[in-house]
């Protein structure tokens, strides 16, 4: 089994939770590989993420380069292919970085490439067997991929269940110096911040979508908290919108938008025919709904009769709490 | 004999004779006015073919209702009134402008077979004439400038005020009337003062009132007023003439034509192109109106004929929620462009794209095509055409907001907008209540029956619509009528993929459809969606007859297959909506009513806004898909007025009526309040 | 700017219900239906735009069977100039850097400027724009969600990042984009303009005319195989959670948690 790196993002300093998830995964490919993890960046902000996870990994190189302070994929990419062994097992995350770095560091390393991995069934040493997602999530596979010259693994947050801090102990090794010539062909300008209001609710993980049984416009205040909370967006229903208690970019339905989110939660929603159609790539469907009867609970993976008046304060509360 | 010197023959200044200005004007005024008819016509000669001489009878019938007889007009009031005396007026008048033309180069001429009886006859009828109509000015002045209605106001994204104009004109009338009658009326009052009486003149009519104004006067004022009266009316007279192709008074010109050219078809949409065949389309360079010239002479002439009255805007839904959209502008727009672009002299300008030059793509998309402009026009103007060949147009250049290409892609690929899959068209059939009670047959496999019931995808697919699929097919069965369903080969009926400008695709669905339905060997066809309905009996040939279910349950009832029970809610209001596709565009409007009326202790009321002035509740089809710009919706207008009518239960004939108004309900917070339901629903909760 | 877009037909997830056919092991391709991988219109629409402002050509490409010049010329009537098929049995199989190694083939035997492909397509996994960049040495940036051509062998480009924050970048000529959808409002197709490129050439090109050696693409140049299809369990109707509020609470956020809706 060759080794196994996981290449950790990370903002500011901090690094993003699939660094906790990426032990579960190498887990479930060979329960007795080593893990390393490999961070890059620039001065203070990269001691501070890499000293965080020598309390996870044993091993953890760090690449540092003013270059690196923004990850600049094709930077990256460069430090990885020049720090890495040849036949390496890198995992990345399956995010906005991960799809801009991964296809072309396998490339560069002659390694096989396997995206938005959901799930390991484990690995023989030569052979990797996942499980993946198609056609927007209406389908699994399984997907058997050859690692006999090393892999890229995009790995998708929230599918391997998360390591609890424990202190693994590492030491970070400095690998700055072989990181090499880092020049590159695209140049980061700047990051240009979302407008305030310019949600765009297709592209969320998370849904917290309301309908008529908000009842009244202050209660949009109430589902807001909600989201806030779960890290949502909050989407509805066309009612919402016509009553203009919401910007119509956040309507849910075959005359609004149509979103692909991980988790859908349909508050107060009965679930027309219009609006549903509006809900694809098989997400996860949480109706709440007054009325047992609500045609939701028909589409929904898991429902809850009460008044979501009442059960969204709650809920609020025990995700922040 | 008279005592004044008439314009032929007299003299300025005893040498110069006037009879030289009787001449020139009316030959300088015709000479201008062929000139510019003959530039006005060139964008008509430019413009796409269109067939208006089929059916000569139908189309004179119109011109003798629609404008002789001014049918339309007193569907406003006041205005329609004003309209007519002065309409009339003009018809009767222009023999006396004719006669009074001629009177400049010969004294005292009178028009053959008006010397004797007949010419005091007309003489004391066009007094009053002059008279009334100078009234109807002042009213319409007075409304124009002081109540000032609505309709008149021109939004400011439209330009200016159009009042100035409106004014101008009647002003011109009104001195047309005013030296008309005093040119008379100081002859008549010199005759007096030389023989001691006069020609008999209609009491208390304008030149009654200016002959006793005028009487006492001396003789050389009475000539001097009777000569100035004669050259202000023959100098007006040729400058309205010339001015009437300027504006929107080209109708006065344009009218009787464009009355005799309206569309006499009802329901259906115009071909691409006029004597194109439906195989030849793939060979046409371009499809629908892009540029100016892409319009058909009669769009060109309706654009002429817009006396801007604004009564089209006024019944608009879309203008009505405040949708970028008001006919009447879609109109005034087009032809200030004709205006611009053919101008009275100089070089024609090449044009532009008309959505990017005059409309907006919203404006054209934001019509529900319900007709209510087309039905009110006092002038036959046609709108439905002209959007869907804009529409055509933009779908040619690819201009389709992404809201409707989802649906049009689903349609094309699923035969329904909402890409639902064939092979579930019939599952509204297997719900468990229903299926126990009710088999429906499906025409497949060698399965006949004599009536097809045409489902159509909303009712086949949308889990509340089915309930008017499964309630249609209970009163069919109860009706004793052997029907069967299409199942997985019946494709969308497509009545608004041909009217969003998607024509290649609505002759694909039409040809899968006529192909399944002449297969299934059925002799009739019912449906309980009005858009089918339309498409099927409007847009379709070679079909079996088509009945709208409400058609069907009506004759039923008649004949005693269908007796029905007491009203289950005797103390409810019922009201019933009219459905476009149903009422205005197909002329079905008393068989749901009578339907109703059927049920005995049902209280039924009407609504102000009913039969052929039913207000859209918000459109279908693939209207339900579009995302408009407007400040209210259309079905929350809708249920007030129901409310204002004192309803309680809208009762509709159409799964997207229900869809709309049911939301309208919702919207208008008034739930618990008033209900909606479609007729079908009702009546099979009344089956004895 | 010649640019060439490289496009795939895909099952139409907005129209199909996925099933699996009797055995279990493929989807039932029975009733599904076609069309072009939804991010790859926004592709052709954006390249159509940039050679209606500084003028060019498009070609569209693709590596599929005989069916998939149906999705070309879908392309060709939204105003791509030019189609290609890379169409040879030996491509049959291949994965993620098969399709590349076929793509770069094809680049090389042109002379563009930019190549633009969709963020991802049915398979989800947006990896053939980055590999191909990567094995022509091609700078790339995914998820583009706006695009500036301001040089003449520089661009600017903007990629959509966490948040809906949007990241710009400077980018050398020749590079690779994979285009997010959003970026423009793809023009619409109908029947009709899909007959009227029903006659333009589209050359067919296999291994041979690409000169690849067919060992490194198709079923034996994989190294990734997709094994079966499947559907996880999910049930009739909703689960309803019952018991007190906080036991309900509980076991739903255990759940959100479990299908990545918290973290």
């Amino acid at each position: 089994m060759a080794e196994l790196f996981a290449y950790i993002p990370h903002n500011a300093g901090i690094a993003e939770d699939i660094a906790m998830e990426y032990p579960e995964a190498a887990k479930k490919m060979d329960a007795g590989a080593a893990l390393t993890a490999v961070v890059t960046g620039s001065g203070a902000d990269l001691d501070k993420v890499a000293n965080a996870m020598t309390d996870i990994y044993a091993s953890v190189i760090k690449i540092d380069n003013e270059a690196l302070a923004y990850p600049n994929a094709e930077v990256v990419r460069k430090a990885l292919v020049n720090v890495l062994p040849a036949d390496a097992i890198v995992l990345l995350p399956h995010n906005t970085l991960g799809m801009d770095l991964a296809p072309g560091l396998s490339i560069k390393m002659d390694a096989a490439f396997v995206a938005d991995v959901v799930d390991i069934e484990g690995c023989d040493g030569k052979t990797l067997k996942v499980v993946r997602q198609e056609l927007g999530g209406a389908v699994s596979t399984h997907v058997s991929c050859d690692v006999s010259t090393g892999a890229v693994v995009t790995v998708r947050g929230g599918s391997f269940a998360p390591v609890e801090g424990s202190a693994a102990g590492g030491a970070v090794v400095d690998k700055s110096a072989d990181a090499g010539d880092l020049t590159a062909k695209r140049r980061f300008l700047e990051v240009v911040a979302a407008e305030v209001g310019d949600v765009d609710i297709t592209k969320s993980d998370l849904l917290v979508s309301i309908g008529r049984g908000i009842e009244e416009e202050d209660n949009i205040s109430v589902a807001q908290e909600l989201a806030e909370a779960m890290g949502a967006v909050v989407s509805c229903s066309r009612p919402i919108v016509d009553a203009k208690w919401l910007e119509k970019s956040r309507q849910v339905g075959t005359s609004g938008q149509t979103v692909k989110p991980k988790v859908y939660m349909a508050l107060g929603i009965s679930g027309s025919f219009q609006h549903m159609g509006g809900v694809k790539g098989n997400p996860y469907i949480v109706a709440i709904n007054k009325n047992p009867k609500a045609p939701i609970f028909q589409v929904a993976d898991v429902g809850i009769v009460a008044d979501i008046l009442e059960f969204m304060p709650e809920l609020t509360d025990a995700v922040s709490g | 004999m008279s005592p004044l010197i008439g314009p032929a023959s007299f003299k300025f200044f005893g040498v110069f004779p006037a009879a030289v200005f009787s001449f020139v004007i009316p030959v300088v005024g015709v000479a201008f006015f062929a000139y510019i008819m003959a530039r006005r016509l060139a964008p008509l000669v430019k413009a796409a073919p269109d067939n208006r001489l089929n059916d000569i009878p139908r189309r004179i019938k119109n011109l003798a209702v629609i404008w002789l007889a001014q049918y339309r007009q007193p569907r406003y009031r006041v205005a329609g009134i004003c309209h007519i005396v002065i309409f009339a007026g003009f018809l009767i008048l222009s023999i006396r402008s004719t006669s009074l033309v001629i009177i400049g180069l010969s004294d005292g001429f009178t028009l053959p077979g008006f010397d004797g009886a007949l010419g005091s006859i007309y003489n004391f009828f066009k007094d009053y004439a002059a008279t009334a109509v100078l009234i109807a000015c002042i009213v319409a002045a007075y409304r124009r400038l002081v109540t000032k209605p609505s309709r008149y106001s021109v939004p400011e994204k439209y330009g200016k005020d159009h009042t100035a104009e409106a004014v101008f004109v009647l002003a011109i009338i009104s001195t047309l009337m005013i030296s008309e009658s005093l040119f008379e009326a100081t002859q008549v009052a010199a005759e007096e003062a030389a023989y001691g009486h006069g020609v008999f003149l209609a009491p208390l009519s304008l030149v009654w009132i200016f002959k006793k104004l005028v009487s006492g006067m001396s003789q050389g004022t009475l000539q001097g007023l009777h000569l100035l009266m004669y050259y202000i009316h023959d100098l007006t007279f040729f400058f309205f003439l010339c001015f009437l192709p300027m504006g929107k008074h080209f109708h006065v010109i344009t009218s009787i034509f464009n009355v005799f050219f309206m569309r006499i078809k009802k329901g259906n949409i115009k071909p691409v192109k006029h004597g194109i065949s439906e195989e030849e389309l793939d060979e046409l360079e371009s499809f629908g109106v892009k540029r100016l010239e892409d319009f058909t002479w009669k769009h060109m002439l309706d654009f002429y004929s817009c006396a801007d009255c604004g009564r089209c805007s006024d019944q608009c839904p879309a203008n009505a929620v405040g949708r970028p959209l008001s006919p009447r502008f879609i109109t005034i727009k087009a032809r200030d462009l004709i205006f611009k672009n053919y101008p009275l002299s100089g070089e024609i300008y090449k044009s532009k794209l008309l959505v990017e030059d005059i409309y907006t793509e919203d404006e054209i998309w934001s019509c529900t095509t319900c007709g209510a402009c087309e039905e009110e026009c006092p002038l036959g103007i046609e709108y439905i055409d002209k959007m869907v060949d804009l529409r055509r147009g933009m779908v040619d250049e690819g201009m389709v907001p992404q809201s409707l290409q989802k649906p049009l892609k689903a349609l094309e690929k699923r035969g329904n907008p909402y890409g639902m899959m064939e092979k579930k068209r019939a599952d509204w059939t297997k719900e468990k209540e229903f299926a126990a009670q009710c088999d429906v047959k499906i025409l497949e496999k060698g399965a006949t029956a004599d009536t097809l019931y045409f489902v159509d995808s909303i009712s086949s697919y949308d889990d509340n619509i089915q309930e008017i699929a499964r309630r249609t097919a209970k009163i069919l069965t109860r009706a004793g009528v052997d029907f069967g369903i299409l199942g997985k080969a019946e494709k969308d009926s497509a009545n608004e993929v041909i009217r969003f400008g998607e024509e290649m695709l609505f002759q694909d669905l039409k040809a899968q459809n006529t192909e399944a339905i002449l297969e299934s060997g059925v002799k009739n066809i019912v449906t309980a969606d009005p858009h089918a309905y339309n498409a099927l009996k409007n847009d379709y040939r070679g079909l079996p007859p088509v009945k709208h279910i409400s058609q069907l349950i009506t004759e039923k009832i008649k004949s005693g297959a269908l007796t029905l029970k007491h009203a289950i809610h005797p103390e409810k209001v019922y009201v019933y909506h009219d459905p476009c596709y149903l009422g205005r565009h197909n002329g079905v409007y008393e068989d749901p009513r009578e339907a109703l009326d059927a049920i005995e202790g049902l209280r039924r009321v009407e609504m102000e806004k009913s039969r052929d002035r039913s207000f859209c509740c918000g459109g279908g089809g693939l209207m339900l898909f579009y995302e408009p710009e407007e400040e209210v919706r259309m079905g929350v207008l809708r249920v007030n007025m129901a409310a204002e009518a004192g309803a309680n239960v809208i009762v509709t004939a159409c799964p997207f009526c229900l869809v709309n108004i049911q939301d309208g309900i919702k919207v208008a917070g008034k739930e618990g309040e008033i209900e909606a339901m479609d007729l079908t629903l009702l009546i099979e909760q009344h089956l004895a | 700017m010649e640019i060439l877009v490289c496009v795939k037909r895909v099952p139409d997830t907005a129209e199909n219900e996925f099933e699996l056919n009797s055995a279990g092991n493929d989807l039932d391709r029975d009733d599904l239906v076609y069309s072009v991988n939804e991010w790859d219109n926004y592709a052709v629409e954006e390249a159509i735009q940039i050679v209606d402002k500084v003028g060019g050509n498009v070609t569209v490409v693709t590596v599929g069977d005989d069916e998939s010049e149906e999705v070309l010329r879908r392309e060709m009537a939204m105003g791509a100039n030019n189609g290609i098929l890379l169409n040879d049995d030996a491509f049959e199989g291949s994965d993620g850097k098969g399709i590349a190694t076929i793509l770069k083939a094809e680049v090389e035997k042109g002379n563009y400027d930019l190549i633009l492909t969709g963020a991802q397509a049915d398979e989800g996994a947006g990896q053939v724009g980055g590999m191909l960049a990567a094995m022509l040495d091609y700078p790339y940036a995914s998820l583009v969600n706006k695009l500036e051509v301001d040089g003449e062998s520089t661009i600017k480009v903007g990629r959509e990042i966490e948040g809906g924050n949007q990241e710009m970048n400077e980018m050398d000529l020749p590079c690779v984009l994979s285009i997010q959808t959003g970026i423009n409002e793809p023009r619409y197709v109908g029947i009709r303009g899909i007959r009227k490129v029903a006659k333009l050439d589209i050359p067919v090109k296999g291994a041979a005319d690409l000169g690849l050696d067919a060992s490194t693409v198709g079923e034996d140049g994989a190294k990734v195989k997709r094994l079966d299809y499947f559907v996880p369990d999910m049930g009739d109707g909703a689960e309803m959670l019952e018991g007190s509020t906080d036991e309900i609470i509980a076991q739903l956020i255990e759940r959100i948690k479990s299908k990545g809706g918290l973290a």
